[in-house]
C-alpha cells in the first residue's frame, strides 16, 4: 500500500477520535437548545468551571482562598488532604446541579416568554460571570488534571496496524477512551429520554412548551433538569480536554469547536452532534494532510467553519436538524 | 461654604497622607490576570510588582523618590492594551512593559510620538535593536532572533559543529509572535545546511493532532517551539504521546515555565527551553524579598508563584527598569525623573556581573550594555531542562552567544525598511 494512503488513513482515524472530543462539547449545546430553545454561549465556560471544581476537590484546595487571604490576611490554600477521584466526581456533579438551580432561579425564571436573542444574551452574561466566579473560587493558575485515564500512543493499535500494513498507526489512548465514554453518554441520554418519566417530560417540553405546560409538566423543573444534564456533559468534556493539556482558562474556548459541529449536525439532534463532530474531525485532518504542502499548515480552526458555511448553503437545518417549514 | 471647607479638608488630608503624584516615579504594569493567557500573565505581573514593592519598602524608592505602581488589565488583547496605554499616557509613565508582541506593534508608533519609553524584554519587534530608528523602544537583554540563533548554536555544539543533513521542525504559534524566528532560522539553514520544516498552530493551540502526525511522518531530528499559553503543554503532551525524544525538543523562553510542563506530568521529563535569566530561589535577593515583601504581606497576587520562571522574569524586568531609572537620575542629576530622562537611562544602561551580584542576583542575567546602535543587549541565553522527578528546571549550559553579526544585519534591513515606510530619519537621540 502506498505511504500516502497509509498516512491519510492514519489522519482519518485520528480525525474520528478528535471528532468525538468536539462532539462531547457540542452535546451540551444540543441538550439545552433542544429543551429550551436557548443557544447556551456559556457551555464552554461550564466545562471550564466543572474541570476547575473537580481539580479543586481532588487537590483539597480551599475555595475562594485568594479572596479570604486578601481580606483576612491569612495564608490559606489547601485543606491538607486530597479527595479521591471517585468522590470528587460526584461532588462536582452536585456543584453543577446546584449551578443549574441557581441559573434557573436567578436568570431563566425571569426571562420566560422572552425572545431567543434575549436568552442568548443572558447566556453571554452568564459566561462572563461564571468565568470570573471560577477565577475567584479556584484561581487562574494552570492545574494538572488526572482522573486515571491512560494517555499516550496505543501500542495495540500500533502493533495491529503494523502487522496489517507494515506501518503502525498513532492513536492517543485518551481519545479512544473519550470515544468509549461518549458512546456510554449518548446511550445513557437515549435511555433516559426514552424510558424514564423525566425523560419523557423533557421530550414533551422540547416538542411543545405550551402543550407540556397544559398537561402539568413544570417548565422550571425541566429547565433545572436540562441544565443539570448539560452541566454533567460539560464535566465530561472538561475532564477529557483538561486531561489533554491541563485545566486553564483557555479551556472555555473549546466551545468554538462546537459551533461548526452543531451547524453540521443540527442544533436539536444528539446523533447529529456525534456525526457532525466526526465529519469535522475527519474533514479537518484530511484537509490538513492533503493541503498542507500547498497552502501551509494551521488550517484546523478555519476549515471547520468553512465546511459549516458550505453546509449552511445547502442544508441550513443541519444533517439531523428539524426541517424548517415556513408557511405563508 | 461647607463644601469649600470639606474640599480643603480633603486636600489637606491628601497632602498629609503622602507624596504627591509628581513626587513619585510611576511604573505602570500592563498585565493580564484574566482570559486564556492569565496563567502566564499572573506570575510575571506578580514578580514585576513585588520587586518594585521591595525597592519601596527596603530602599524608600529610587533615589529617595517612592515608586507608584498602577496596573491595567489587557487580557492579552491588543485593543485593550491600546486602551490601557491611552488611559495612562498622560500620567508620566516612566516605562511601558506590554508583555505582548501584538500590543507592542501597536504601541511603537504611539510611544514614539508621545515620548514614552517601552521595554519589550524577549518579545516584540526584533528589529527594535536598532535604536537609531526605534528611539523609544528597547528589547534588551535578548530578542526572538537571538533566541533562534542561540538554539542553533546549542545544537551545533551538540552535533560536533555541524548540522549538515539534519532536519529541524519549527512548531510555531500562528501569529506575529510565532512567525518571528522564521527569517532567522531560514538564513541559518542556508548557512549550516540543515532542512527547516515550519509547522503552524492556530491560537490558542489546544488541538495539535495534525501537526504532531506530520512530525511523526517527517521524523525531524529536532523540534523547536515558539508557543505561548495552552499551546505549550499541549505540544509537550503530544510529543510525549508520539514518543518524540524529549531531549530533542527545545522551546523558546516563552515555552519554558512551570505552567508548560506541570500539566503533562512525567511525560515532560527532559524537555528543554531557552532561559534568558536564572530561576529558582537560590539567589540572595529572596532573603530581602521574604523579609520586606512576603512576610510583611505586601506581595502581589497570592504569593505562591515566588521563584517560578515567569515570576523571575517579571522580577528581572522590574530590576532592569529600576537600574535604568537610577542611571537616568545619575545622568540628569534629578531624582524625580521624567519619561524622557528614563529613556536616556535605558539608552545608557550598563549591567555588569558585579552589579548583578550587588543586587543579590549573581549570574541571574547576562552582563550587557545598551547603546543607540544596540538597544538589544547581549542576546545571550542559557538552556534549561525540566526534571519531572524533582519538579524543577535545571540550567544545563552557561550563557550561549547568538550569531549577532547576522542578526544585526537582518535587524538593520528590517528597521531601515520600517524607517522608510514611516518617514523616519534614522538618528540617535543622544
Amino acid at each position: 500500500m502506498p505511504d500516502t494512503l497509509l498516512f491519510a488513513m492514519e489522519a482519518a482515524l485520528n480525525g474520528l477520535t478528535a471528532g468525538v472530543m468536539y462532539a462531547l462539547v457540542a452535546l451540551g449545546f444540543v441538550l439545552i437548545f433542544k429543551a429550551s430553545g436557548i443557544f447556551n454561549f456559556a457551555q464552554g465556560v461550564m466545562a471550564l468551571f466543572a474541570a476547575l471544581t473537580l481539580v479543586g476537590f481532588q487537590s483539597g484546595q480551599i475555595p475562594f482562598s485568594h479572596l479570604i487571604n486578601a481580606i483576612l490576611g491569612t495564608r490559606l490554600h489547601h485543606f491538607g488532604w486530597n479527595m479521591p477521584t471517585l468522590l470528587a466526581i460526584p461532588a462536582t456533579v452536585a456543584v453543577m446541579i446546584l449551578l443549574a438551580i441557581v441559573i434557573e432561579r436567578f436568570v431563566l425564571k425571569h426571562l420566560v416568554n422572552q425572545e431567543p436573542i434575549i436568552l442568548f444574551m443572558a447566556t453571554i452574561g452568564l459566561a462572563y460571570l461564571l468565568e470570573g466566579f471560577g477565577d475567584i473560587m479556584w484561581g487562574a493558575e494552570v492545574k494538572a488534571l488526572d482522573v486515571g485515564l491512560p494517555k499516550g500512543m496505543s501500542d495495540t493499535v500500533d502493533e495491529l496496524t503494523f502487522n496489517w500494513f507494515g506501518y503502525g498507526f498513532f492513536i492517543d489512548r485518551l481519545e479512544l477512551w473519550a470515544a468509549g465514554i461518549a458512546a456510554v453518554l449518548v446511550a445513557s441520554l437515549t435511555i433516559f429520554s426514552q424510558y424514564t418519566k423525566q425523560g419523557r417530560a423533557l421530550r414533551a417540553v422540547a416538542d411543545d412548551h405550551q402543550a407540556a405546560l397544559s398537561v402539568g409538566i413544570s417548565l422550571r423543573y425541566i429547565w433545572v433538569l436540562t441544565w443539570s444534564i448539560a452541566g454533567i456533559v460539560a464535566l465530561v468534556a472538561g475532564i477529557m480536554w483538561g486531561s489533554k493539556s491541563g485545566v486553564q482558562f483557555s479551556l472555555s474556548l473549546i466551545a468554538l469547536k462546537a459551533l461548526p459541529v452543531l451547524i453540521l449536525g443540527g442544533f436539536t439532534s444528539i446523533p447529529g452532534a456525534i456525526v457532525g463532530g466526526l465529519i469535522i474531525g475527519v474533514g479537518e485532518k484530511l484537509f490538513d494532510f492533503f493541503m498542507n504542502p500547498i497552502i501551509g499548515g494551521a488550517t484546523e480552526n478555519w476549515f471547520a467553519y468553512m465546511l459549516a458555511l458550505v453546509f449552511l448553503l445547502f442544508r441550513p437545518q443541519g444533517l439531523f436538524g428539524e426541517k424548517i417549514i415556513e408557511r405563508v | 461654604m461647607k463644601m469649600t471647607r470639606l474640599a480643603a479638608a480633603i486636600a489637606a488630608t491628601m497632602i498629609a497622607a503622602g507624596p504627591t503624584l509628581a513626587e513619585t516615579l510611576h511604573f505602570p504594569s500592563l498585565s493580564y490576570r484574566t482570559g486564556p493567557f492569565a496563567a502566564g500573565g499572573i506570575p510575571f505581573a506578580d514578580g514585576y510588582s513585588d520587586y518594585l514593592t521591595l525597592i519601596n519598602e527596603r530602599d524608600g524608592g529610587i533615589g529617595g523618590v517612592p515608586i507608584r505602581q498602577t496596573e491595567c488589565e489587557t487580557a492579552y488583547n491588543t485593543e485593550r492594551g491600546v486602551e490601557c496605554y491611552q488611559s495612562i499616557r498622560g500620567d508620566s509613565p516612566l516605562v511601558l512593559q506590554p508583555l505582548s508582541t501584538g500590543i507592542t506593534y501597536q504601541l511603537i508608533p504611539r510611544t514614539m510620538e508621545d515620548g514614552i519609553p517601552m521595554h519589550t524584554m524577549g518579545y516584540g519587534r526584533t528589529s527594535a535593536v536598532n535604536g537609531e530608528v526605534f528611539n523609544w523602544t528597547f528589547n534588551y537583554p535578548a530578542n526572538y532572533w537571538d533566541g533562534a540563533s542561540v538554539i542553533i548554536n546549542y545544537l551545533l555544539d551538540e552535533n560536533d559543529g555541524s548540522l549538515e543533513g539534519k532536519k529541524i521542525a519549527l512548531l510555531y504559534h500562528n501569529s506575529a509572535y510565532g512567525r518571528e524566528p522564521i527569517p532567522t532560522l531560514t538564513r541559518l539553514a542556508e548557512r549550516h545546511g540543515y532542512e527547516l520544516l515550519t509547522i503552524g498552530v492556530d491560537s490558542p493551540g489546544q488541538e495539535q493532532g495534525s501537526q504532531w502526525l506530520q512530525i511523526r511522518r517527517e521524523r525531524p531530528d529536532y523540534v523547536v517551539m515558539w508557543g505561548w499559553g495552552v499551546m505549550n503543554p499541549t505540544a509537550i503532551q503530544e510529543a510525549a504521546n508520539i514518543r518524540f525524544p524529549m531531549e530533542n525538543f527545545i522551546g523558546v523562553w516563552w515555552s519554558g515555565s512551570q505552567q508548560d510542563v506541570l500539566p503533562v506530568g512525567a511525560g515532560a521529563h527532559g524537555y528543554k527551553a531557552l532561559a534568558m535569566h536564572g530561576t529558582g530561589m537560590d539567589y540572595p535577593i529572596y532573603e530581602d524579598m521574604q523579609r520586606y515583601v512576603i512576610d510583611a504581606g505586601k506581595y502581589a497576587g497570592t504569593g505562591d508563584e515566588v521563584g517560578t520562571v515567569l515570576y523571575s522574569r517579571g522580577m528581572y524586568a522590574a530590576m532592569l527598569a529600576v537600574e535604568a531609572a537610577k542611571k537616568a537620575q545619575e545622568i540628569h542629576g534629578v531624582a524625580a525623573i521624567t519619561p524622557a530622562m528614563m529613556r536616556d537611562g535605558m539608552a545608557n544602561l550598563e549591567i555588569t556581573e558585579e552589579l548583578m551580584a550587588e543586587l543579590g542576583l549573581p549570574n541571574f542575567g547576562p552582563a550587557f550594555s545598551v547603546a543607540c546602535e544596540n538597544h538589544g543587549g547581549s542576546g545571550a541565553a542559557m538552556i534549561q531542562q525540566w526534571d519531572a522527578n524533582a519538579g524543577e528546571w535545571n540550567l544545563i549550559t552557561d550563557w550561549i552567544e547568538p550569531d549577532r553579526e547576522l542578526i544585526m544585519e537582518m535587524a538593520m534591513e528590517d528597521s531601515l525598511a520600517y524607517a522608510a515606510e514611516n518617514n523616519i530619519e534614522p538618528a540617535c537621540l543622544n
